[in-house]
Parts: C-alpha cells; sequence; structure tokens
C-alpha cells in the first residue's frame, strides 16, 4: 500500500467528514437546545438540495447567469430549508415541547410527506449540481500529485461553519441564551427571555446548515430520493459517537464516521458499513453519552 | 319436529344462496379474465416502475382490454424493490383480488420471492415484469412462473469477445455493486471475456454507495478500460466522481448503467458517457421497423414519458404482450386450472419490440437477441445505438444446461480471473 493511496484515503475521509459534520452539525444544535430528536433533518437536507437545484437549473441554463447560478442555488436552498425548518418548530413541534415521542412521531410523519411531495414536484431522476469554474477539477497536491477542488473546499467550508458556530454559541448574546436554554429553560424563561423566540432561530440555523449540506452534498454527489434517510442515519450515528448537544463532538465524531467509511471502502468494501455501527457500538459501551457528551443532565 | 324442520328450511336456503354466489363466480370468471400487476411505484426504482406501467397500459389498450369479448380487468400494486413486500402485495391480489394471472415484478430478489411463491399456487400464473436474477428460472424453476424476458446473464452476451478481441483490452477493472443481479451481470461479461484471456480486478461496493473516492483510488494503473456494472445513482455518482478525478479510462457499462435515467440526468458524467459501450436486450437507436413504430406510438401516448422508452418499459411490455398472445390463443379460457393457457403460454413465440424473436426454454425462460450497445451524441441527446447482436441468446449462453450448472451460481468470488501479479 503506497503512501499516496494511504494520503488519498484519509482525505477522502476528511472531505466527507466535513459534509457530515455540516449537516450533523444543524441536528446536534436543534437537539441541544429543544431535546427535539428531529427525524425531519434529512428532509431538510433533501429540501435544499431540491430547492437549490430548482434555482440552480434554471440560471445555469442561460450564459449570462451561468456563472453566479451555483452561489444563487446556494442561498436559496439554505433559505428554503432555515424557513422549513421555522414551519416545523411554529406549526408543529412549538407546541408540543418536552413531549419527545410525539416530536419525534411527528418529525417522521413530516418526513414521509416531504418525501412524497418532492417526488410529486420533482419527479424521481437523480441529479447533481455542477461546481462553479472555480472549484471544479483537480488541484496540486502535494506527494498524491492531484485532488479535487470542490472536496478541498469542503473541508474550508466545515471549518468555516465550526469556528461559525463556536463564536456564535460563545461569543454573542444569542450564544448565551441558547447555552442557557441548553440548561435550564425554565429558569432562562424566568429571566424574562422570550424562550419560544430562540427556539424558533436555533431551528432556523440547524435547519439552514442542514440545507447547506444539502448543497455542497448535492454538488460532491448525486441526489436523488432516499438521500434523506441516509443523511439522517449519519447525522444520528454522528452526533450518538460525537456526544448530542455539543459542537467539538460532532466534529470528532464526522471525522471518525467519514475516515471510518473511507478507508473501510478501501480495505473491505463489502463490509465497510458495518465499521460504521461497530465504532457506535464501541463508543455507546464505554461511554454512552458520546465521546464529548455531558452527563448528569 | 318445527325444530328440525326449521333447521332443514335454513341448510336449504344456505345451500342455494351458496349454489347462487358460485353460480355468480363462475359467471363473472368467464365473463371477465383478472389481470394483477406489481411494479415498484415506491423505493430506488420508481421512476422505472412508473414507466413499466406506461408500457403495459401500451399492450392492453392495443386489445382495448378485451381478448374474445371478455373484459380483462387490471389491477395495480406496487412493491418498493424489496422481496418481502413484493410477494405480500402478490399475495394480497391472489388472496384478495382474486387475480387469474400476475404481471410483474420488477426486481430481482422480488422475482425469485414470487417464483417460490407462485409454486405453492394451482390455476394461477405468474409472469415476470422486468426482474433479471438468473437464479429464477434457472435453478429451481417454478411449473407457474414464465419469463419472456432476458436475464442479468445473457445482457452481457457477446460484449466479452467484444472488448478482448475487437477493443484489444487485456485487463479490465470491474466496478460493480454488490449483489444478485451484477453477479449475474459480472459472470455473463466474464464468461466471455476470461475465456478469450483477459484479466479482471473485481472492486465491489455496497449498494446505494455514493462516495466512491476510494474505489477510485484502487483502480489498477495497467487496467486499459471500466466494466461498470451500476445503476441509477450508484451510476451516476461514480462517473461524477469519476470524472472529476480526471480519470480517462473507457468505459464499458452493464445493461442497466446505460439507460434512461443515467442519460437524460445532467452532469459532468455526460463527458465520460459519450462513447461508452454496453449489451442488453434494448438500444434507443435501432433501425427495425417495429422498434421505430413502438417507440413513436410510446411518445404520442405518454408525453411527459421518457424520451425513450426504459428497458423496464420493455420487459413488461414484452411479458404482457406473451400473456395477451397466449390468452387470444385460447380464446380467454382459463377453466381446468389455467392447463390449456399454460401450454399455450409455453409455447408462445413472437416478436418484441426490438424486432428479436422471443420463445421459451423448457424452464420457461426466454431465448432472444441480445445487441450491443453504443452511446451517441443524437442531436444534443445522449441515446444508445445498437451496432451489433448476438442472435437467440439462451440462459446458458450457448453452453450445455449441465455443463452451465456446473460452473456454480454467479457471485462475489465466481468467476474469477485475477491479473498474474
Amino acid at each position: 500500500m503506497s503512501l499516496q493511496f494511504m494520503i488519498t484515503v484519509t482525505l477522502n475521509g476528511l472531505t466527507l467528514a466535513a459534509l457530515y459534520f455540516i449537516v450533523a452539525s444543524g441536528f446536534s444544535l436543534i437537539f441541544g437546545l429543544m431535546r427535539t430528536v428531529n427525524m425531519a433533518h434529512g428532509s431538510l437536507y433533501m429540501i435544499g438540495a431540491y430547492v437549490g437545484f430548482a434555482v440552480f437549473d434554471s440560471l445555469y441554463a442561460s450564459n449570462a447567469t451561468a456563472g453566479y447560478a451555483w452561489y444563487a442555488g446556494l442561498l436559496a436552498g439554505v433559505a428554503a430549508a432555515a424557513v422549513a425548518g421555522v414551519v416545523m418548530q411554529v406549526v408543529f413541534l412549538g407546541w408540543m415541547q418536552g413531549q419527545e415521542l410525539r416530536q419525534a412521531l411527528v418529525t417522521i410523519g413530516l418526513s414521509i410527506i416531504i418525501a412524497d411531495q418532492l417526488l410529486a414536484h420533482f419527479g424521481g431522476n437523480p441529479f447533481q449540481f455542477f461546481a462553479p469554474d472555480a472549484l471544479f477539477g483537480p488541484t496540486p497536491v502535494p506527494v498524491i500529485g492531484r485532488y479535487s477542488t470542490f472536496r478541498l473546499f469542503q473541508i474550508g467550508l466545515a471549518l468555516a461553519v465550526g469556528v461559525g458556530l463556536w463564536l456564535l454559541l460563545n461569543k454573542t448574546r444569542l450564544g448565551i441564551m441558547v447555552r442557557a436554554g441548553v440548561d435550564d429553560r425554565q429558569m432562562l424563561a424566568a429571566c424574562g427571555v422570550n424562550v419560544p423566540l430562540i427556539a424558533v432561530a436555533t431551528f432556523a440555523l440547524g435547519a439552514g446548515l442542514a440545507g447547506l449540506g444539502g448543497v455542497i452534498g448535492a454538488t460532491a454527489q448525486p441526489v436523488a430520493l432516499g438521500v434523506d434517510v441516509k443523511f439522517l442515519l449519519t447525522s444520528l450515528v454522528v452526533v450518538i459517537v460525537g456526544g448530542m448537544g455539543s459542537i467539538g463532538g460532532t466534529a470528532i465524531g464526522a471525522i471518525l464516521i467519514g475516515v471510518a467509511e473511507q478507508w473501510g471502502q478501501a480495505l473491505f468494501p463489502t463490509y465497510s458499513v458495518i465499521l460504521t455501527f461497530a465504532i457506535m457500538v464501541a463508543v455507546l459501551a464505554v461511554r454512552p453519552q458520546g465521546l464529548l457528551g455531558r452527563t448528569g443532565r | 319436529m318445527l325444530r328440525k324442520k326449521l333447521a332443514l328450511k335454513t341448510a336449504t336456503a344456505l345451500a342455494a344462496g351458496l349454489f347462487a354466489l358460485a353460480g355468480i363466480g363462475a359467471a363473472a370468471a368467464q365473463d371477465v379474465i383478472r389481470l394483477g400487476s406489481i411494479t415498484t411505484l415506491e423505493g430506488p426504482f420508481a421512476t422505472g416502475g412508473q414507466d413499466a406501467y406506461r408500457a403495459m397500459e401500451m399492450a392492453l389498450e392495443e386489445v382495448d382490454y378485451t381478448i374474445d369479448g371478455k373484459k380483462i380487468e387490471w389491477i395495480r400494486e406496487s412493491s418498493n424493490a424489496q422481496a418481502d413486500v413484493a410477494l405480500a402485495r402478490a399475495r394480497k391480489l391472489i388472496e384478495q383480488d382474486n387475480v387469474d394471472i400476475i404481471v410483474g415484478p420488477l426486481s430481482g430478489a422480488e422475482g425469485i420471492a414470487l417464483r417460490d411463491y407462485s409454486r405453492t399456487l394451482e390455476g394461477k400464473t405468474i409472469v415476470n415484469g422486468s426482474s433479471g436474477a438468473a437464479d429464477t428460472t434457472l435453478r429451481d424453476a417454478s411449473p407457474n412462473f414464465f419469463r419472456f424476458s432476458t436475464e442479468g446473464t445473457q445482457w452481457m452476451a457477446g460484449l466479452g469477445n467484444h472488448v478482448y478481441n475487437d477493443m484489444k483490452v487485456e485487463h479490465v477493472a470491474l466496478v460493480a455493486a454488490d449483489y444478485a443481479f451484477p453477479y449475474a451481470q459480472a459472470m455473463g461479461f466474464m464468461l466471455e471475456y476470461c475465456e478469450a484471456g483477459g484479466a479482471v480486478t473485481k472492486l465491489w461496493s455496497p449498494l446505494n454507495t455514493t462516495d466512491f473516492g476510494s474505489i477510485i483510488a484502487n483502480i489498477p494503473s495497467d487496467a486499459g478500460a471500466i466494466v461498470l456494472i451500476q445503476g441509477g445513482t450508484d451510476a451516476l455518482a461514480f462517473l461524477t466522481q469519476y470524472a472529476e478525478a480526471g480519470g480517462d479510462l473507457p468505459i464499458i457499462g452493464g445493461s442497466i448503467t446505460a439507460d434512461q435515467t443515467l442519460l437524460s440526468a445532467r452532469g459532468p458524467h455526460q463527458r465520460l458517457m459519450e462513447g461508452m459501450l454496453a449489451a442488453g436486450p434494448i438500444a434507443d437507436l435501432n433501425e427495425d421497423p417495429m422498434w421505430v413504430e413502438w417507440v413513436a406510438a410510446y411518445r404520442e401516448r405518454f408525453p411527459d414519458g421518457f424520451d425513450s422508452p426504459s428497458i423496464h418499459a420493455f420487459n413488461y411490455y414484452t411479458n404482457t404482450k406473451a400473456v395477451l398472445l397466449a390468452l387470444d390463443e385460447v380464446d380467454g379460457d382459463l377453466s381446468d386450472g389455467q392447463k390449456a393457457f399454460q401450454e399455450a403460454l409455453a409455447k408462445v413465440e413472437f416478436k418484441n419490440p426490438m424486432g428479436a424473436n422471443v420463445r421459451l426454454d423448457e424452464n420457461r425462460q426466454a431465448i432472444s437477441d441480445i445487441f450491443l450497445t453504443r452511446i451517441v451524441d443524437d442531436g444534443g441527446t445522449l441515446r444508445t445505438e445498437a451496432f451489433g447482436k448476438t442472435e437467440g441468446v439462451t440462459q446458458t449462453m450457448g453452453m450445455d444446461r449441465e455443463a452451465f450448472l456446473a460452473l456454480g451460481a454467479p457471485s462475489r468470488d465466481n468467476p474469477d480471473c485475477p491479473p498474474a501479479n
């Protein structure tokens, strides 16, 4: 096994981890504040991808607008997912706060409805975004020669998302309120903070991240019906491994799962799926709260 | 005494009622032929399933839903490409809807499940839809299961020889999904290719793989071509990522790789697809007048359908056509446990829309023609074009049945011809 091969596979793992991190961080954020296990998180990913593509596709058709079609698609995808998230929180989940099982069932129902609606509106053909020229094609990388530019961009974007979230949660007033809400909602409400509004904002942010993941993911890999389940499952595994509600934990979980998936595929393709779950089982057995999760709540 | 009389009366009334019911049932059975069908309107092959029903509708409309004055009542069911779901829907069709004949299913494992179910039935017939697993009819065939479409191994006929002899490629990387249908396709390809002297490096990936980065890194540097036996999104993902990694080996596709789903999806993968070779039972561009006419009829009837009918549409149409021909042969007579009908069905010989002759072997499996195809840019649209044909391909690829069965069932490791080093 050559060094070049090892670096390529590891880079593949890290770039996949970047995508997983972007999607799972939104999931973790929503869970951290609201204790809502949002089973429709994968659907938000799909909404981002489909709506973004609808905008992208119409702009891409004309030469005049093709240059910024991808960026417009990205914005549209993020906005659509965020709006869908707000609607979900305001119409369905907000008033059943605290009833976790009911919320989980409602979000499962929503995910089924959303998948069918997307099928009805957009059809079942798979599609993919084309990265803008600046991000398409290979980039020279030492040792391995060249590597896909877009995949490297994914890592940069995930780092930006991670740092941005950290700054938001630790350095802003909104972040202080979110963190206080995680620890004690009642006390926060008693201090005069409009907790439901904070919840809506958090949901919009988490859903927007899923939408961002949707557009980025749909540029790196094709999207078709069924990816909602895949990304929901991955998000669940990532946050279970990393620790629910912790951004650092989500990053570690994403890296572990992404790298393991790619190395598994390179070394023993048939059984690579098992590796992901083996990691999850091992973490659950040794640290049930996840690698960076907190206990005693 | 009174009680006895009453009991007698009740019994008579009951008997009369039963008799009347039976009479109605018999009358209904004679006037109406109940045709059930199963395809995948849910799950990964939903678009293929939708297209399958378009073609079935065409076949039934051609006879105006009547055979010799008897109305055909069509009851549609849907599955999601899972064997257990297909089986449950088939049971529903037989037990609740009381259908006489089922056409379906679409996917490989479903086919094997329905083959096994058909064996437990009496006086009912199941005719394949588009499922292409070899074992459905090759091993342990059921007397009530008929397949007028060819299957995965047959579809690769002629491709192995072409790649070795005409393209002069001596080592290929096989990138295939890890389940029964690609095994059958790989076997069809490798039987010829390994025999000719070629070597194959196999790279299996689980079904629904979206990131092929590591598979691409594993493609040997001395491989002369890639044989890609993936379908739908998996194939799209591989081709896009291979294009992005700057890959430039010629691509040889399996029979479901170069289908309409992939050809009509836009993206960087199209650069790799032009010129791609494949083999299978259909080609979009085929000069046979039957095909030209059929495609025109399809487009006119379904303006919102595909640009050209998919392989599933073709297979469902062929199988439905066989049912209608056999029904016509026996004047719609399904009495006597469908004995006459099944005999007629086994003997049906006709031309499918590609203009290829179709007949059954002793296991009720189709013997038909297989085409070598090439993807061409037809005025801005990618289409498959037939450039070669192997006539009358049998399920045993022209080999003696015993010798073919002795090769064993296709699997991840069978057959095998790795490169020497």
